[in-house]
């Protein structure tokens, strides 16, 4: 090429460059607009900008989930309005909001008088409580009929064990109708002083009226649950006595015998039980405590039924803080009460952790072999194909349709198939032939499957080649080198699979409304009695509650703020089975992976 | 990537295709006749003394087919060997290519053969084929034979699993375990179902010594081998190699992804273990094959075409095609 130019030297190079030019000029022709595509700075900004918008989003939710979450239970002050119609309402304020109805305002004649409710019109909710007496939980205050706000010192919060919260004042502390302290018919600082005696007074008495309150539950639940378990047991051999060997056979006959001997004694305890419980409940319904309401009525509660009790205008910020804390640990360690609006969630939290561990059992070892077979041992062509599009289709199918499967395949197929064989004496009772935490947890496992079928499937392809021939090279057998090469190495890749599969499986609610969540279980899937993991028991779940928190509650203005600390909590919940799985994962990585250079 | 040149500038006209099989054709016919039948143990009856006009009327029909192979020259010396592994008439088919064309080699006991090649020869193909581990990728047909110490590699009955345990193999990138080092070094051992402790340790420590390992991970033989430097990963396969106590030892250019200083190593391991093993080993350095192997292969489009001591095929090749490769005058 360069050999040929020299001779033709004169008149070669002008219209060389021309030629050279052109193309260079049409390619740079279009300005900075096209430089500025080029380089890229746009799309910098519009990937840049959708990470910000998603990240707003996310970390918006996740702070009104927190904050609405740890909110909650802050205990508020406790406000004593006297309104225009000569009510007097008294409660906390759980929210309050502008009030733009402009009808209520031109009704009512009040508003023009009163200059700072115009130049302010909100209204307020209180809750006011006292259930039994109002008949409501909540009240909507219109800040213009409000005519005069307090707090009364002595104003007291009871959070009771039925009928939900009490707001009074106090009166007197009784014991068999006598008085102990008595603030009524007191004026000024002698009123003060009785008031704090009874407050020093039921926190006396208190904790051994909820002890004993305890030991009724316990005596109700436990002991006279284990006995009916025993009736039932004794109930259950005669009915098999009857299957195997019929009606009025020798056996039978022996087996009532035998339980009619068993029930007399049983009959016996139960009455002592019942004499026992009789006797605590008088006990505590002696020491009661008298309250006044903002309007005037009286109330005596049993120290027994108040579960907490705070005089929420005098607290310091540390006894706020204990307050809250002890409703915390509450929320977390106790039973629910007052239709699941109250108390803990302590089921759901076992529940939960339980049937996501379950599924995790029952979904891994399935996926992974299922992918196993796909990946290495079926060979490729269009059945494989087909079966992968119908995996990956299986992800897409509504959670729902899997709760109708497993309600359809599960319970009411393999269950009653269970039933029939094994527990023919309880029919018609069901005992597998229902929703229950194994059908719940095979359920999720079968919904999570294509997460961890896919994941294991891309975990396997990313296992080197080099390193399969090196065992093949060796001289390993096929599944020698899937056994001792490619799943270890894989390891961490199933592992994310696994982590997904949970995630996904500890937040799905819309199934297990089908086969096995229940509004209240009355007893833990897994507990100190034989065989201590109850399989074929309904459940509570995290989900499951929110759900009916937030929809299902009759008095759900209360309920509402429990929904975002159970939401809360599901998160913590799920994030740490993610955190401890995601740290497995790491250990797995660093052990098996590492960086080749 | 362009196959290495050593030694000579890159030669700017190099493309890869064409132009190599213009200019031995001129000059091969007549040395093929020079060393008139110079094949190893049993070529049949193509290359005799009429070689020059077989040569001959192979280049008119040269005419039609392009890749039709002359004769390989493989030279005398080679027939006194004692080989362990025979390559009668190999060939191999990815698909429809076909990668070797009728390759007959032997492989001598106790010596290192090198084979040699532009990209996309066949030679890794070629020591693939041996093991078997090409059987693993889809559509690979075969025809001829190999045989290792007389029987036959390929036949029906054969158990691939127990074949391969005959063979050592070492690859191109170190692939250890992603367990302990002991562990990568008893690999075969294992998978035969050993479980003495005592044998397990003193084939560990008797392997990683012979690959000149051992006084680096004496003290850390539980560590993931995972952990260890490229050059010490390299070195730990060829212990694991090692360790089955293999009849054979294919060695695919063990040293492409080592820098120099793992390189000498690597190689001066090569030559403690020759005349224990019998090695053959893929290269494209071709200084590493003139400095450890005895014998070496050149190979061009899937055909054998020169096969002879190192020494010849380094200073005086046979053929014009060979000297091309060598002084990186193509490739």
């Amino acid at each position: 090429m360069s050999a040929a130019a020299p001779p033709t030297s004169s008149p070669s190079p002008p219209p060389r460059p021309a030629k050279a030019r052109l193309p260079r000029q049409r390619r740079r022709a279009s300005g900075p607009a096209v430089a500025l595509l080029a380089r890229g700075e746009p799309w910098v900004w519009l990937t840049g900008g959708t990470l910000t918008v998603c990240l707003a989003m996310i970390v918006g939710l996740m702070l009104l989930v927190l904050y609405q979450g740890l909110v909650t239970f802050w205990p508020q002050p406790v406000v004593r309005m006297q309104l225009a119609d000569g009510r007097t309402l008294m409660g906390e304020v759980t929210r309050r909001e502008a009030d733009r109805s402009q009808a209520p305002a031109a009704e009512a004649p009040a508003p023009p008088s009163q200059p700072t409710a115009a130049a302010d019109p909100h209204r307020d909710l209180l809750r006011t409580g006292n259930f039994e007496l109002t008949g409501a939980h909540f009240a909507w205050v219109d800040e213009a009929d409000v005519k005069q706000r307090s707090q009364p010192r002595w104003a007291l919060v009871v959070e009771r064990v039925e009928w939900g919260r009490f707001y009074g004042l106090p009166l007197a502390i009784l014991q068999d109708s006598q008085p102990l302290a008595d603030a009524r018919n007191l004026e000024g600082p002698a009123q003060e002083d009785a008031c704090r005696q009874i407050y020093t007074l039921f926190e006396q008495y208190h904790q051994q009226a909820r002890a004993q309150r305890q030991r009724v539950t316990d005596l109700e639940t436990h002991q006279i649950g284990q006995l009916s378990r025993q009736l039932e047991e004794s109930r259950l051999t005669i009915r098999q006595a009857e299957l195997r060997f019929g009606l009025n056979s020798p056996q039978h006959q022996q087996a009532a015998a035998e339980a009619q001997a068993l029930r007399a004694g049983i009959d016996k305890q139960l009455a002592d039980l019942r004499e026992e419980i009789q006797t605590l409940k008088a006990q505590n319904a002696r020491v009661q405590l008298l309250l006044a309401t903002a309007d005037g009525r009286t109330k005596s509660l049993p120290l027994a039924d108040v579960v907490r009790l705070y005089p929420a205008n005098q607290l310091t910020l540390a006894g706020k803080l204990k307050v809250y804390l002890s409703r915390w640990w509450e929320f977390v360690s106790a039973w629910p009460r007052e239709a699941n609006s109250e108390g803990g969630v302590f089921p759901a939290i076992y529940g939960t952790v339980l049937m996501t561990l379950l599924m995790s059992i029952a979904v891994v070892p399935f996926g992974v072999m299922a992918a196993l077979y796909l990946r290495e041992y079926a060979r490729g062509g269009w059945i494989v194909s087909l079966v992968r599009i119908a995996i990956n289709n299986l992800a897409g199918v509504p959670s729902i349709v899997f709760g109708v499967f497993g309600l359809g395949f599960f319970c009411y197929i393999v269950g009653a198939g269970i039933d029939q064989l094994l527990f023919a004496a309880q029919l018609p009772n069901p005992t597998f032939g229902k929703g229950g935490l194994l059908w719940a947890s095979l359920t999720l496992a079968l919904l999570t499957l294509p997460v961890v079928i896919v994941a294991t499937e891309e975990a396997l392809a990313a296992v080197p080649r080099s390193m399969r021939e090196g065992s093949y090279a060796c001289g390993a057998s096929k599944w020698q080198t899937v056994r001792r090469i490619v799943l270890p190495r894989a390891m961490p890749g199933i592992m994310t699979g696994a982590i997904l599969a949970m995630a996904r499986g500890a937040g799905e609610v819309a199934p297990l409304m089908l086969v096995g969540a229940a509004k209240l279980a009355p007893e833990l899937p897994a507990d100190a009695a034989f065989p201590f993991l109850h399989p074929q028991r309904s459940f509570m779940h995290l989900g499951f509650h929110i759900y009916d928190l937030g929809f299902q509650s009759q008095n759900s203005e209360a309920a509402k703020p429990m929904v975002f600390t159970t939401t809360l909590l599901l998160i913590l919940l799920v994030a740490l089975l993610n955190i401890t799985a995601i740290r497995l994962r790491s250990r797995l990585r660093r052990r098996f992976v590492g960086n080749q250079f | 990537m362009p196959p290495s040149k050593f030694a000579q500038p890159p030669p700017p006209e190099a493309p890869p295709e064409a132009p190599p099989e213009s200019p031995p054709e001129a000059t091969s016919p007549p040395e093929v006749n020079s060393p008139p039948q110079g094949a190893a143990a049993q070529p049949p009856a193509l290359p005799g003394g009429t070689s020059s006009s077989l040569a001959t009327s192979l280049h008119v029909g040269h005419v039609v087919t392009d890749a039709d192979p002359k004769p390989p020259v493989i030279y005398e010396t080679l027939r006194h060997e004692d080989n362990v592994l025979e390559i009668e008439k190999f060939n191999l088919w990815y698909g429809p290519k076909q990668a070797l064309f009728d390759v007959t080699m032997g492989v001598p006991r106790g010596k290192v053969t090198a084979l040699i090649g532009p990209s996309g020869c066949g030679k890794s193909t070629l020591l693939r084929s041996v093991n078997r581990i090409n059987d693993l990728i889809d559509h690979v047909r075969i025809d001829g034979e190999m045989k290792l110490l007389g029987q036959s590699i390929y036949a029906r009955d054969v158990d691939v699993i127990q074949l391969r345990k005959r063979m050592g193999m070492v690859f191109q990138k170190p692939n250890p375990f992603p367990m302990s080092i002991f562990e990568n070094v008893v690999y075969s051992l294992r998978i035969d179902g050993e479980r003495r402790r005592g044998v397990l340790a003193q084939v560990c420590e008797e392997s990683l010594r012979s690959a000149a390992l051992w006084d680096e991970v004496k003290d850390r033989l539980t560590e993931s081998a995972l952990s260890l430097s490229g050059g010490q990963q390299q070195r730990l396969c060829i212990a694991r190699a090692i360790a089955a106590e293999p009849e054979i030892l294919l060695m695919d250019e063990p040293c492409s992804a080592l820098d120099p200083i793992a390189t000498g190593r690597i190689e001066d391991l090569i030559a403690s273990l020759k005349g224990d093993y019998t090695i053959l080993m893929v290269t494209h350095n071709m200084q590493q094959a003139s400095r450890s192997s005895d014998y070496t292969v050149f190979m061009y489009l899937g055909n054998l075409i020169e096969y002879g001591p190192t020494i010849h095929i380094f200073t005086n090749p046979r053929l014009r095609q060979t000297e091309d490769y060598i002084t990186g005058r193509f490739g």
